[in-house]
Order: structure tokens, then C-alpha cells, then sequence
């Protein structure tokens, strides 16, 4: 039995989503596989689009990338939501990124400099400051960046608005696993099922997250060099009375580690994130949850009498370089969309547009050419002394 | 320097400069950085990877040929300790540990009873034990004592980049070692690492100098070299400090240009 598309996207989370409905929207026939279209690290993902708190030394070109898909959001939000009808909790809300010691404030004023020799928005203030704008915050606060530009969407009503606008837009689902790449003579001309089913079609995109590494039957030099790390992420509500608690993403380093809490207009403040490289491990640990709640409480103690709602953890894909893998492979027909790390929520919007550009023109956007998966080969190549 | 092993638990090296892992930006960069150390032994927290997963720092390590040297990170007692670095020996068919105890998450200071209670029970167990400790030269002289294979003091806390604190401390453990005293923690940039060799340090252990440098890469380099030339300086002696100057060139039989202007 077999079934035959122009495109067939392999893996159903926002990234594999966004790249069957923008192919499908360019007139062609799409078809995308996966047990649970709709799954995936979204699911656990606190969704902030924050391109400049997110910033670090030796990453300026994925500063480039970040920036235009953040640009894009506005529009890209509302255009899907009025092809799905789904609200998808974008909210311009901005970001607080706060220090709690002397330490975690000269870091800070680190950023901020790197923030200013990038050209970025990003406004220094006293701990005073800080709090007048989040009084929640602890009173230990001793300064912190405001930066209205870094937003937040809801990676979860993200991806249900991605189904649906899937579906509408003809995207075929072909809900099962992947089990193999199928390669014919030197082109990969589909894949085959679990259950003995052979999808085909013209040009096939690997968009498997963090398992994107793990498909049979790519050959060795196109298999993306993509690893599994884990983030544990705790959800709490916040009750009526206490609204607004807090009114935008604030966010600090706490001994070292990250912590951020995102508020949702229904209610729903996300903590997250662990970061640990742990294979494939996704179990809830006392440690995770410790840590993440320890730190949150430093930052905004009161989160203490807020009900908590639920754990979860799940794998960002990680390249070598932190930065995604797009585009056309040294295999002929089969293309990348994967490797999007911290950053797979705020880049959903510009993979999107640059694999359709791809699977339409056959040719990598400017803006994505720095992304393209060949990178690695020439690395593996080039063996260091 | 061929002509000057380090050895380190039976394992001769020829680089002194151990390396960790944490706060690397990314594994390219790490990849990168650890090639210009030009080091031959890394520490990897147990406790935060898989051995089995591909494309994980391990498999960097391994493509690079560099050893791994698993770390107790993370742990508050000899119990959680002694756990993990037999899990450790399991997963990396390896004796050797770098033994971590630490007392609290503020400093992260080591807890000096923990550690040598630790340091005991996996030396009898057949490790070769690495202790992370204070600068203490006691419990440096009771560490070696029960057995361990080296002396691994802080220069000041863990990620502090505070440099060596208290360098007379490390005179005192370097002259009543008998086994190779290591600078674990501290170093913030190249003349520390350069310092605990002048020191007689036989090696220097580093991580977050590097790996939160803004360009790791070239902090790499630099502690490389400055590692070599601080070992150099320590073997060539250097010369007793003096109150006042003596004049380096010889002043007998200076030329006289011209008699009758001075030359200044």
C-alpha cells in the first residue's frame, strides 16, 4: 500500500506543522506524519519570544534569525488564528529581567552592553524601578533590563491552531510513527510506517525534534547532529483575587541557573526551566521541581500561596551550535527543519516561511542561508588536530 | 613536554590542564575551546548526562580523544558521593573520580568531613580518588593519607573567578605532598592559571574561566599557555626579590661617546 504527496513533513510539533501548512498554502499537495500531530516539546514550553533576553556572546547570527521571526509574529499570529479561529495568547506583554544579587547584577549589566553593541531595545533600571513596574517581585532586587520588545504566545494553543489550520488548508495526517527513511536510487522518495506503510512523495522534510537524529535509513553524513535536552517546567494558576499577580514575563539567573515566570492572560503562570543533557529521559524529578520552585520563590516570593497545577518535562533539539538546521540536505528530496533548541516557539513563524520558500524554489532565502544543515558536513569533514 | 610527564593515577599526560565542562555555550564552542586547551582529560558531572546518548559532550570527548574524568558534582553527603561514583565506575568502565562534597549552594564550598569520609570508603573500594577540597594544608595531609591520588584545593569558590586566594596555603600543600597537588577552582584568567604552576602546582583544573569567557575559544588558548609557562617558570627558579634595583647590564667598560655631554 502506498500513498503518494508533492511534500511529506515527518513529525507533527509546530515546526513539522508550520512547514505543512505554508506548503500547502503554496498550492502543494502535503502530507505530514505522526502518531499525535500537535505533540511534541510545545506541549511543555513556557513559549517566550525573547530574542534579546535570550541573547549570548558568539550567537549574533541566530540574533539575525530570532529577530526577523519575532518581527514576523504579529501578523503571523493573526493570520493563523483567522485561518484556525484559534486564539493563540500572543501577548506584547514584555519581559523583566531582574538581578537578586551583586553577582547576577553585573552579569546583567553585561547583557545589557551586548544588548546595546547589537542595536537592541533594552532599558537599565533600578531595583526600585523594578518593582514599582512588578510589585510582586522580592525586595532584594537589585536592578533589572525591561525589555518590551521580547513577548509570549501559548505553544500549546499554538499547536491545536496549527492542526486546524492544517487540516483547512488540505494537509493530509497520516497519524503513526516513521519508521524508516525510504531511499531510491540516490533520492529519498518517502518513508515507511510502523505498520508496513510506504508514504511517498517529492521532497521529504525531517522535522522530528529532538528525534530527528534518530531515523532509520538517512545515511550517515545527512543525519542531523541533533541531541535531546531536557526541561522540566512546573505550571501554577493564579487565582482571580490575585490578579494580575504579574503582568509580564520576569526572569532572572539564579545561582546560575535560569528561571523565568510567564504569565497567561487565563491565569496560568509557567516556571520553567531545568537544563540538563539526560538522553531521553523525560521523568518529573524532586530535584527539577525543587530547584525551579527554590528559585521562583527568591524571585517573586508569593508564589508560594498560588495552586499548582502540573509538571512536565520535555527535549529541546540541540545542534552543535544551538542554531536550527534548514533546508535542503546532501541527499536529494530531503530537507531539514530541526535543531531549534531554546528557540523552536519564537522561530516557528520564520521556518515556515523559508521551507516553503525551499520547497517551492528549490533555492535557501538569504536570511537562512547561514542555516542550512551542509554546515556540519564540512565541519565533520575538516577533523580537529 | 615530553621530557616532563604529568601523572595522574598510573596515566602519564602530557598536557596539565584539566578541563570541565559546564557553562560552554553551546557543544561547538566547548568542541573548539577544549581543542585549543590542548587538554587530555575532562570532568564530566555524572549526574548531568547519559552516557548513551549520541551527540552529547561525551561523544565530543570521544571524537576528540580526550579522557573523561567523572565528578561527583552535585552532591551534600559521602553516602550520595560514594553512590554516584560507583555508578560512575559502571557507566564509564573507568577508576578514576574527581570526588565533590559539597557543603552548601551558596559557596559551594566543600564539607571537609564528608569529603574525607567519602575520600576513605572509595579509596578501599579500589578508586583512584581526586578530592575537590578546601586549602587546607591538614586536610590536604589527611586526604593523601588515606590514600587519594591527588590534592584538588579551590583558589577561591567554585565559578567565583576570584583567582588563589591565599597562596602561602598552597606553598604549605605543595611542600608536604607526596602525590600531585592540582588548582581546582578559582582561576578566572590566564596569570592564576600560570600563579598555581609557579606555585608548584603540578596542574591546573578549570571550567568556567573558559566556557563564560566571551571568546572561550581564545581563554582556552590562553590558559594552554600559561599553564606551560608556569610550570617553565616553576622548574627554571625564579630569582629571590630584592628591596632595591641591581642593574641587569654590566657597568664596567661603558662607552664614553662624548667627554664632555653627559649622556642624560
Amino acid at each position: 500500500m502506498s500513498r503518494t504527496s508533492d511534500v511529506l513533513v515527518v513529525g507533527g510539533g509546530i515546526i513539522g506543522l508550520v512547514t505543512a501548512w505554508r506548503a500547502a498554502q503554496r498550492g502543494l499537495a502535503t502530507a505530514l506524519v505522526d502518531p499525535e500531530p500537535g505533540g511534541g516539546a510545545a506541549r511543555v514550553a513556557a513559549g517566550m519570544l525573547a530574542a534579546v533576553t535570550e541573547l549570548h556572546y558568539g550567537e549574533q547570527t541566530l540574533l539575525g534569525l530570532n529577530l526577523a521571526s519575532a518581527r514576523r509574529y504579529p501578523e503571523f499570529a493573526a493570520e493563523l488564528t483567522g485561518a484556525s479561529g484559534e486564539d493563540l495568547g500572543y501577548r506584547r506583554c514584555g519581559t523583566l529581567a531582574v538581578a537578586l544579587d551583586a553577582d547576577d547584577r553585573a552579569l546583567l549589566r553585561e547583557l545589557h552592553s551586548l544588548q546595546r553593541a547589537s542595536g537592541l531595545e533594552s532599558e537599565w533600571l533600578s531595583g526600585r524601578e523594578c518593582r514599582r513596574l512588578e510589585p510582586m517581585l522580592a525586595p532584594g532586587v537589585r536592578g533589572g533590563l525591561r525589555v518590551d520588545g521580547d513577548h509570549q504566545v501559548d505553544p500549546r494553543r499554538l499547536a491545536r491552531a496549527l492542526v486546524v489550520a492544517c487540516e483547512r488548508a488540505g494537509v493530509v495526517f497520516h497519524r503513526i510513527w516513521a519508521e524508516r527513511l525510504e531511499v531510491v536510487g540516490d533520492r529519498a522518495a518517502g518513508v515507511v510506517a510502523t505498520d508496513g506503510t510506504v508514504f511517498t512523495a517529492g521532497q521529504v522534510v525531517l522535522a522530528g525534534g529532538s528525534l530527528s537524529g534518530r531515523l532509520a535509513g538517512v545515511p550517515e553524513e545527512v543525519l542531523p547532529p541533533v541531541r535531546p535536552v531536557k526541561g522540566q517546567v512546573v505550571r501554577l494558576t493564579v487565582p482571580r483575587p490575585y490578579a494580575p499577580f504579574l503582568s509580564r514575563t520576569v526572569r532572572a539567573v539564579v545561582r546560575g541557573s535560569q528561571v523565568y515566570l510567564v504569565p497567561r492572560e487565563n491565569g496560568e503562570l509557567v516556571v520553567g526551566a531545568t537544563s540538563e543533557e539526560l538522553g531521553w529521559d523525560t521523568t518529573v524529578t524532586a530535584g527539577g521541581v525543587y530547584q525551579l520552585l527554590r528559585d521562583a520563590h527568591d524571585l517573586v516570593p508569593g508564589i508560594t500561596e498560588l495552586p499548582f497545577t502540573e509538571t512536565r518535562a520535555g527535549l529541546r533539539p540541540g545542534s552543535p551550535d544551538n542554531a536550527p538546521l534548514l533546508g535542503p540536505t546532501a541527499l536529494p528530496g530531503l530537507l531539514l527543519a530541526t535543531g531549534h533548541y531554546r528557540n523552536g516557539v519564537l522561530l516557528t513563524p520564520v521556518t515556515g516561511d523559508v521551507l516553503a520558500h525551499v520547497l517551492t524554489t528549490g533555492e535557501l532565502p538569504d536570511e537562512a542561508r547561514p542555516f542550512s544543515p551542509q554546515r556540519f558536513s564540512a565541519a565533520r569533514t575538516e577533523q580537529p588536530v | 613536554m615530553a621530557d616532563d610527564p604529568f601523572v595522574l593515577g598510573g596515566t602519564s599526560f602530557s598536557s596539565r590542564l584539566i578541563m570541565g565542562t559546564g557553562g560552554a555555550p553551546s557543544l561547538d564552542v566547548l568542541e573548539r575551546a577544549l581543542v585549543a586547551s590542548g587538554t587530555e582529560l575532562t570532568t564530566v558531572a555524572m549526574r548531568r548526562v547519559d552516557p548513551g546518548t549520541q551527540g552529547s559532550v561525551l561523544s565530543v570527548l570521544d571524537r576528540l580523544g580526550i579522557r573523561v574524568l567523572p565528578n561527583t558534582a552535585g552532591c551534600f553527603t559521602a553516602g550520595e558521593a560514594v553512590l554516584t561514583a560507583r555508578l560512575a565506575r559502571e557507566a564509564f568502565g573507568t577508576d578514576l573520580v574527581k570526588l565533590e562534597v559539597i557543603a552548601d549552594e551558596r559557596t559551594l564550598l566543600p564539607d571537609p568531613i564528608e569529603l574525607l569520609d567519602a575520600a576513605e570508603t572509595l579509596v578501599d573500594d579500589g578508586f583512584t580518588v581526586l578530592p575537590y577540597t578546601n586549602d587546607d594544608p591538614v586536610l590536604a595531609r589527611k586526604l593523601q593519607d588515606v590514600g587519594c591520588a591527588a590534592i584538588m584545593p579551590l583558589g577561591s569558590p567554585i565559578g567565583s573567578g576570584l583567582g588563589i586566594r591565599n597562596p602561602h596555603n598552597f606553598q604549605l600543600i605543595v611542600e608536604h605532598a607526596r602525590v600531585p597537588v592540582i588548582l581546582d577552582a578559582g582561576a578566572g584568567t590566564a596569570s592564576d592559571a600560570a600563579l598555581a604552576m609557579e606555585l608548584g602546582c603540578a596542574g591546573v583544573m578549570l571550567a568556567s574561566a573558559v566556557t563564560r569567557a566571551q571568546e572561550p575559544v581564545l581563554m582556552a588558548e590562553a590558559m594552554k599557555h600559561a599553564v606551560e609557562a608556569g610550570r617553565l617558570a616553576r622548574r627554571a627558579g625564579r630569582i629571590p626579590r630584592r628591596h632595591f634595583a641591581e642593574a641587569s647590564s654590566p657597568a664596567e667598560g661603558m662607552a664614553r661617546l662624548d667627554p664632555e655631554r653627559p649622556a642624560f
